[in-house]
């Protein structure tokens, strides 16, 4: 691949006390596409983004390589990563109730964090956080720029969000489950909105999720997790055509609209996925 | 086994209307599915029609019977309901006996070791798991002891709100399986709360769509393959989860 953005090779995470490494030598190297990464609740997916972005100061992280852009992310200080952290490289997280400060209006946050990262006056960081919140399709941002963050809706909480991660022109965004607190409605508009805006300045994305409906309309490419390893590899229009049986059977378990009523086919778990390694 | 009528369902927390009116039937031995956007008032109807909230007014009649008029006791023997979040719903302190031996000491069953051990097995554990406490369990199990702790006082209606929402897709189709198994080998009247039209589709004959507190539709499981909604928010629903499927 020319040019990547993030190389990774042979990544472990163990959690300091925990029997078995939470992520087990994953590789993979991203460009400016979009990857997706699926798995289980326990697979180790989160695990692999935080420990990308260095948010996981108690746990071990080793790999034979982790370089992004210029930036050695296994060798680098803390002061080093923090011009990277939320500059170069952000993260959008699954709750914005969760995710905004309570007590700080939504518009502010957003300029914070262009302040944090560029020397400009208040008025110029207000500024670039209203044309932000108007890039991700919020109305009136005046107003929304004052609003505290209960007293906007889930779907618009996560666009602020978007907004915030976006506004310094990272090379590289991380969203863990960025929709999976929305309604089906509002999800695809902010699917819709982050894809747009990810496309247009040529961003490279990571997609953690569960959800393979959602992996397969957003992403380019798609890192199938089981138990902290990648099992497979697939593109992402190609998911269908999975070879490995824990893939197939993720896909199998799904409900479908239209689909038969007869029992859904259970994942059947094989002690040997748990020793094999894809790619 | 009962049918399920409610009329007039309304109830207000402070200024806000949560529920303005709503009214609809649920016959015997049905699924009966309620969609609707977060805050759309989904799940209140099943608080309300269980007593977990009492201060509404309207009418929630179960076989014919007000659940008001119904003693407690009746009234949990006729309907149970199985939450959300298996991780919040089980007391963490108590073993899975404790926690399935309450309903029927409260009930005064007879038999107690044999009927745990029939749920046990109703709901595909292994009886061992008796003495299990929570966090010894998965997800998915531990939303099979919340129904078997559901199953074991022999309702009637079970609701179901959002009762996979929290689990894995894997893990999900194990519980809408056990769901579906259980309603036919025992008869059950379900109504069920879920955002996924999938689920609904796969599981329920009718289902209702909310929108701020009201009823917008009902609607047979049919309409959702080719969207034959005729109410906007309906439709717009049910294009979104149809497009958000696009890969069939």
């Amino acid at each position: 691949m020319q040019n990547p953005i993030l190389e990774v090779r042979d990544l472990s995470v163990h959690y300091r006390g925990a029997p078995a490494p939470a992520v087990n030598k994953v590789s993979f190297t991203l460009g400016r596409e979009r990857l997706g990464i699926v798995g289980e609740s326990g697979s180790g997916k989160s695990t692999v983004g935080r420990a990308l972005m260095r948010l996981l100061p108690t746990a071990d992280i080793t790999a034979s390589r982790a370089r992004f852009e210029d930036v050695d992310l296994l060798t680098a200080s803390e002061r080093e990563m923090l011009k990277v952290r939320g500059a170069r490289m952000s993260m959008i997280l699954q709750d914005p109730k969760f995710s905004l400060n309570p007590i700080r209006r939504c518009g502010d946050q957003v300029a914070e964090a262009y302040r944090t990262h560029v020397k400009c006056s208040r008025a110029v960081a207000r500024a670039q956080a209203i044309a932000m919140l108007e890039a991700v399709q919020i109305r009136d941002a005046d107003r929304v720029y004052a609003l505290y963050p209960h007293e906007v809706s889930g779907g618009m909480g996560q666009r602020i969000m978007i907004a915030m991660m976006l506004l310094t022109n990272p090379d590289l965004v991380i969203a863990d489950e960025p929709t999976s607190a929305l309604d089906v409605t509002v999800r695809l508009q902010v699917l819709k909105i982050l894809d747009d805006l990810v496309a247009e300045r040529g961003i490279g994305l990571i997609m953690i999720s569960h959800d393979l409906n959602l992996v397969r309309n957003f992403c380019d490419r798609v890192l199938i997790m089981y138990a902290g390893r990648v099992v497979e590899t697939l593109k992402a229009d190609e998911l269908d055509l999975a070879q490995h049986p824990y893939t197939r059977g993720l896909i199998a378990a799904q409900p479908r609209i239209g689909g038969s009523r007869a029992p859904l086919p259970v994942l059947e778990r094989d002690p040997a996925w748990l020793k094999e390694t894809g790619l | 086994m009962k049918p399920i009528s409610i009329r007039d369902m309304s109830i207000r927390f402070g200024a806000v209307t949560v529920l303005p009116k709503v009214s609809f039937d649920v016959a015997e031995g049905e699924c009966f599915g309620l969609v609707g956007e977060s805050g759309s008032g989904k799940s209140t109807i099943l608080r309300c029609a269980s007593l977990l909230l009492d201060t509404w007014s309207g009418e929630a009649r179960i076989g014919g019977t007000s659940v008001r008029e119904m003693s407690p006791a009746d009234r949990c023997r006729t309907l149970q309901m199985v939450f959300q979040d298996p991780y919040g719903s089980l007391h963490p302190r108590h073993s899975v006996r404790t926690v399935l031996s309450e309903p029927l000491k409260i009930h005064h069953f007879d038999d107690h070791a044999a009927r745990l051990e029939q749920a046990m097995i109703d709901v595909g554990l292994p009886v061992a798991f008796l003495d299990r406490y929570p966090h010894q369990l998965s997800g998915g199990q531990r939303q099979r002891v919340a129904i078997a702790r559901a199953l074991i006082v022999e309702p009637d209606v079970l609701f179901l709100d959002e009762p996979t929402s929290a689990l894995d897709v894997s893990v999900q189709a194990e519980i809408i399986n056990l769901l579906v198994r259980l309603q036919a080998e025992k008869g059950f009247t379900y109504v069920m709360v879920s955002h996924d039209l999938a689920v609904i589709d796969h599981m329920c004959d009718r289902f209702a769509v909310m929108k701020l507190g009201e009823i917008v539709e009902i609607l047979p499981r049919s309409a959702i393959v080719g969207n034959q909604a005729t109410h906007p928010y309906a439709r717009e629903l049910i294009g979104a989860s149809l497009s958000y499927e696009n890969a069939l």
